[in-house]
């Protein structure tokens, strides 16, 4: 007996790890089975929101509400982060120019910076986590409270009164914010400017702006249509496709951010790309 | 008793025909059969979660079944296109359990929102006096401009029912319409249930556990147990049936 005792223990312990790995594999498959699927379920509804989009009627009342919602709510928000990154970006960047002599060149350095990228993409970060959690905790609970589905049966197309509404919303005013951030974040700037040296503002704004040009404004707009059509078709397709519980509009609240700020930065790396390639 | 049955014709506004639907393991409804005739009140009794409110969200495509068929109207509802389903909700009226109230509109724009889409292109006069009819009918005219979130859980229950019987559908689907309401305010919804069948000629299946309210509104009734039919009749011959369990869930 005695002899054969390794000889078993050996075995088990060849089939013990052989049925751990064959659990990862099929834990593994599962995971990604189940990314894949909502991968499609997420294209099928941009598409849907794309039809819904082109279709007749234009729910117009609801879509200046939400603009209301979105745009003007998130004003003071976005505004005073913008004004903070501005100064933030005018004291951190002094010494740095300081010591290649270019101080003079810190309005420049700031404008381009800011319309560039900190202004959009701190902007949409922002609006991801206020307007996207809001998208989302808003239709979960009308889908958990069977709201969408009361709509359904009065004959509305709730994909059109709710989302196509919403996803235009945000498209249309994410920008606007990202230009009003841009704005306050200049103003920041003059005041950072201002801490350390003396520069009236006309003159601050005419050194900032001769070297901001055109290609610094346009993909920068262009990007944040795009931020904006994320943070709208995330948040409502986390909401519409809420679970059956009240906790499941939490998850679709916190998910909507999640996805939103990741796919965010992803659209902000594609476009960097592709604006970089443009210039060469 | 007897002028209530005068209005029912044998037409069947709805069938279903051997309905089953099961969601993940679990079989809610199987091999189900029903009809409403037209102009009837139809009372559907059932234990709770034996899928009576999962039977009515199929009869409008808010649940897709496993099998079986459903028709409303001479239309098969599965098979219909996505327009032919608008034009058939649109006769439907659904009362939701749980109300179910646009929780970010006032009551009046709660009860605007079905008649501006149902009833295309009606003008604001006629509008706000059908909002004003039938906020009366349910006895809260005051509640007008409230949100429903300043509404008591039996207002809450009895604006739903106004949103749904305000664009007069020909079917009607109410889903438990008296449930928490005290006996005086449910004795006028069944009323109210009743009027709405003798003006509009309206079918309705009514959900329901108050049978009082069963009493009072009841053309026929069928009882639902495991998935199925269990019993149909006129309800008193059920309370009059020899089973054990039909007599326990009418006492
Ligand atoms: N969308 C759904 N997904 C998963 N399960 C569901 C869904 N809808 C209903 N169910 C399940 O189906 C069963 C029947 O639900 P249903 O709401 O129809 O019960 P009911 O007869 O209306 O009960 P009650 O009288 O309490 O309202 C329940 O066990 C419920 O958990
Ligand atoms: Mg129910």
């Amino acid at each position: 007996m005695k002899n054969f005792q390794p000889i078993i223990k050996a075995k088990n312990y060849t089939t013990e790890k052989s049925i751990k790995l064959t659990e990862k594999t099929i834990e593994t498959a599962e995971s990604a089975k189940s990314f894949f699927t909502s991968v499609g379920d997420f294209s099928v509804f941009i598409l849907r929101v794309i039809k819904e989009t082109f279709s007749l009627p234009f729910e117009f009342r609801e879509f200046l509400k939400q603009c209301y919602q979105i745009g003007n709510k998130s004003l003071p928000l976005v505004g005073i982060t913008g004004a903070i990154m501005g100064v933030v970006l005018t004291i951190q960047s002094r010494p740095v120019l300081n010591e290649f002599g270019a101080e003079s060149m810190l309005p420049n350095m700031v404008a381009v910076s800011l319309i560039r990228e900190i202004g959009p993409v701190i902007t949409a970060l922002i609006c991801a986590g206020k307007v996207g959690s809001g998208m989302g905790a808003e239709l979960g609970s009308m889908k958990v409270t069977e709201q969408i589905e009361a709509m359904e049966v009065s004959a509305s197309e709730p994909m059109k009164y709710l989302v196509v509404t919403r996803v235009m919303a945000a498209t249309l005013m994410i920008p606007l914010l990202v230009i009003f951030a841009d704005t306050m974040g200049m103003f920041g700037s003059w005041l950072g400017v201002n801490i350390k040296g003396d520069l009236n503002i006309a003159l601050f704004f005419s050194h900032a702006f001769s070297s901001v040009d055109f290609i610094d404004f346009i993909p920068a707009v262009i990007k944040s249509f795009f931020f904006g059509a994320v943070i709208g078709i995330v948040g409502c397709y986390k909401g519409y496709n809420a679970g059956r519980g009240t906790e499941s509009v939490g998850i679709a609240a916190n998910s909507a951010v999640v996805l939103s700020s990741l796919l965010i930065i992803i659209v902000d790396l594609i476009a960097v790309q592709i604006t970089d390639m443009m210039i060469k | 008793m007897s002028d209530k049955d005068e209005a029912v014709t044998d037409e069947k506004v709805i069938e279903v025909k051997n309905l089953s639907i099961s969601f993940g393991e679990q079989q809610v409804l199987k091999d189900l059969s029903l009809y409403l005739q037209k102009g009837e009140n139809l009372i559907v009794l059932g234990k709770s979660g034996s899928g009576k409110s999962v039977l009515i969200k199929c009869i409008t495509r808010l649940l897709q079944p496993n099998g079986g068929t459903i028709s409303v109207l001479g239309k098969n509802v599965n098979e219909a296109t996505n327009k032919e389903l608008g034009e058939l909700r649109k006769k439907i009226g659904f009362l939701f359990q749980s109300g179910a109230l646009y929780d970010s509109m006032t009551v009046k724009e709660n009860l605007q929102f079905p008649l501006r889409r149902i009833k295309k292109g009606i003008a604001a006069k006629d509008m706000q006096e059908k909002i004003e009819e039938t906020l009366e009918n349910v006895g809260l005219k005051d509640a007008l401009n409230k949100m429903p979130s300043q509404l008591s859980g039996g207002m809450r229950k009895r604006i739903a029912l106004a949103r749904t019987i305000i664009v007069d559908p020909a079917i009607m689907l109410y889903d438990e319409p008296t449930t928490g309401l005290d006996p005086i305010t449910s004795n006028e919804i069944s009323s109210l249930i009743n009027d709405v069948q003798k003006k509009y000629k309206t079918s309705s299946i009514v959900i329901t556990h108050d049978i009082a309210c069963a009493r009072l509104v009841a053309d026929r009734a069928v009882m639902i147990r495991d998935g199925e039919l269990y019993a149909e009749g006129k309800l008193e011959e059920l309370e009059k049936s020899d089973d054990e369990w039909i007599r326990s869930f009418l006492k």
